[in-house]
């Protein structure tokens, strides 16, 4: 029993960290690739002491993305405007990312791991309704930036914040829909299980991959979850350009920061789904519980911690792609506007939603699958 | 359940519960009311119902208390002024309701025991399970209600609506009347004419 | 386990709640609050129900309380929203004009 809990903790906290490690680094990614599109040299100034200098080792800007700027965030001062609903204010930063870390808990990272003689799952959490458990995080998410928006007593805030919740509730529907296919056509709510049933291959050489098997799933949750990150070319809530910063005006400091790591979680959310769902979770190509089976025959053994390894290590460099993909849409795309986001979303996205949940239930059902 | 959670959730669920009837600002019984509802949605969990406490979550808190909400800001409902009014009418909901939640103790008390079933169906509560009572025995129940939320979504959409002209049905014919005025204005004889 | 009449207990206390509150508060939107937390009283005390007699009935009907009350959620809504339009107002002590 306690070594149960033990086990559990752990993977809960290696989990939180890599998320929070990856949500920093994509900040840094966020500004250097910025300066990559935008053919500029990007952040390369700080370092300590010189140190990095003296070595003649070339300044990436991590110091300065990874360590100045949310130094200089949480020791700005922590200004709460006049008239505004000062309980809510504080809490809105903690609603908004509190229901994205913990969606976390339900995506898996690995197959199983022997240790001695106990066998453990590598999803921290394993829970056999996981893609209710997501739809339902994710319909929380809506408080935190719409009570940031509304606590502020600014009208942009105001604005921002109603934006945000529309744009999330319609977006979320895409969203359900595209996971509610995935769903029918494994025949599962568990993500664990759904990566499990992702291994092995087709025609004796093709990863089956759910990308094969719900192409337009995967195309509606990448829109809708970039949508839901509300980052451009959804920035509607923020729009600095009409909305000065949308539903976080009048949030500096700390509480900013943690809004601003909000989005970034989001993004490894939707990579996270993304992987899970359409691209294998942690199956690597051709390796099973015992090692590699090549096609053609061949086959290497491998013990089990060095396919855990592989696996763990298959699942966040897959993440990181996507993230990375996410980042560069970001800065290639120029803003929707409101009305063809609520076109794109209702006219478009839900539509196909339906009509792909259609045929994937009539396709089912004739296979006679489960 | 072990009765210490249960105690812990109800007495949370009553605190929240009466935050909905005494908060004075609108988004905050909102809140307090999204605050009951995840509550009752683990209360559900729970008691086997586990599909159900989820799409407690999903579609009440996630989708019908922002709807709430923005209805509050579309309309921009301020807090309620003063504390101190209907006194005589606040005495009586709370005499009211009292008198409702004591009649309520003793049904439960004086209710005749059910007989308890022990041994649960291996698949109580799942999604399999609610959805085979769904599409089985309640299919056509299912069927009505998507229909009703099809009615609801228009009936939704022609009320809240802004109308500039009232919402008539226009006839072909009655929209022929419709354009002529323009002409008839330019041509003041015709009108008169007509008249 | 806990006993089914704390269920039923906690069912009544919130439904009286929500009654209490459709009679004090004057804000409509407040009093449509209050109905929705009548609505989850009952829903609780179903699920209970139906659990102690082992029968997914009482889930099923709790489902469908689920979707009435979104139904009603919207059409109340657009109702309180062409209300305000009309008398500029969601305090039920001024909505008197069918008062003689």
């Amino acid at each position: 029993m306690t070594i149960e809990l033990v086990i559990g903790a752990v993977k809960a906290i290696v989990m939180v960290l890599l998320v929070l490690g990856l949500t920093t680094m994509m900040l840094w990614f966020e500004r250097k690739g910025a300066a990559l599109i935008q053919d500029r040299v990007g952040a390369n100034r700080a370092d300590i002491f010189g140190i990095g200098k003296r070595f003649g080792m070339p300044n990436f800007g991590i110091i300065n993305t990874v360590l100045a700027d949310p130094i200089k965030m949480f020791t700005k001062e922590d200004f709460v405007p006049d008239g505004a609903d000062r309980f809510l204010h504080w809490l809105a930063p903690f609603l908004a990312l509190f229901p994205v870390l913990i969606t976390f808990a339900v995506a898996p990272m690995g197959d199983v791991l022997q240790i001695g003689s106990h066998t453990i799952d590598l999803q921290p959490a394993n829970l056999n309704v996981a893609a209710l458990y997501l739809l339902a995080t994710i319909g929380i998410g809506v408080y935190g930036i719409a009570l940031g928006g509304w606590a502020s007593n600014n009208r942009w805030a105001l604005l921002g914040g109603i934006r945000a919740s529309a744009q999330m509730i319609s977006y979320e529907i895409a969203m359900s829909l595209a996971i509610i296919a995935v769903v029918v056509s494994y025949g599962t709510l568990d993500l664990q299980q759904m990566c499990r049933l992702q291994g092995g291959v087709w025609f004796g050489f093709l990863p089956r991959w759910g990308i094969l098997l719900q192409p337009v799933s995967f195309i509606i949750l990448l829109i809708a979850g970039m949508a839901e990150s509300k980052r451009v070319p959804f920035d509607l809530p923020e729009g600095e350009s009409e909305l000065v910063a949308g539903y976080f005006t009048e949030y500096s400091g700390g509480k900013q920061a943690v809004f601003m790591m909000t989005d970034f979680a989001e993004v490894l959310l939707v990579s996270v789904l993304i992987v899970t769902f359409f691209f294998g979770g942690w199956q690597v190509p051709w390796l099973a519980r015992d090692g590699f089976h090549f096609p053609g025959g061949g086959h290497l053994g491998l013990p089990n911690l060095v396919v855990a390894m592989l696996e763990f290590v298959a699942f966040w460099v897959k993440v990181v792609i996507f993230c990375c993909f996410q980042i560069l849409i970001r800065w290639t795309l120029p803003r929707f506007r409101y009305d063809q986001l609520m076109r794109l979303g209702w006219k478009g996205l839900v539509p196909l939603g339906l009509l792909n949940l259609v045929v994937t239930a009539f396709v089912v059902v004739v296979a006679g699958g489960k | 359940m072990p009765i210490g959670i249960f105690m812990f959730l109800a007495a949370f669920a009553i605190i929240a519960g009466f935050g909905v009837i005494m908060q004075r600002n609108p988004v905050h019984c909102v809140l307090a009311l999204a605050l009951v509802l995840i509550d009752l949605g683990v209360l559900f969990m729970g008691l086997d119902a586990v599909t159900l406490g989820f799409l407690q979550i999903i579609v009440y808190v996630g989708a019908i208390m922002v709807l709430f909400l923005f209805v509050i800001w579309l309309l921009n409902i301020q807090a309620d002024p003063g504390a101190g009014r209907h006194l005589g009418l606040k005495l009586f909901g709370s005499i009211a309701a009292a008198a409702l939640a004591a009649e309520f103790a003793a049904i439960i008390v004086h209710a005749p025991k059910i007989r308890e079933i022990r041994t649960l169906p291996a698949d109580f509560g799942t999604v399999a399970a609610l959805a085979r009572s769904l599409f089985s025995d309640y299919l056509v129940a299912f069927e009505v209600t998507s229909v009703l939320l099809l009615a609801a979504i228009v009936g939704a959409i022609a009320l809240a609506r802004k109308v500039s002209a009232p919402l008539v049905l226009v006839t072909p014919a009655l929209s022929r009347d419709v354009s002529t005025p323009a002409s008839s204005a330019s041509d003041p004889a015709a009108h008169r004419k007509s008249a | 386990m806990t006993p089914i009449s704390y269920y039923l207990a906690l069912s009544a206390i919130l439904f009286a709640v929500g009654v209490a509150g459709v009679l004090i508060r004057r804000n409509v939107i407040v009093m449509f609050l209050a109905i929705e937390l009548m609505l989850n009283a009952v829903n609780l005390a179903l699920v209970a129900l139906g659990r102690r007699i082992g029968s997914m009935d009482g889930q099923v009907i709790v489902f469908f309380v689920m979707t009435v009350a979104a139904a009603e959620a919207a059409v109340g809504l657009a109702i309180i929203i062409s209300m305000f339009r009309n008398r500029d107002t969601v305090n039920a002590d001024e909505l008197n004009l069918l008062r003689w």
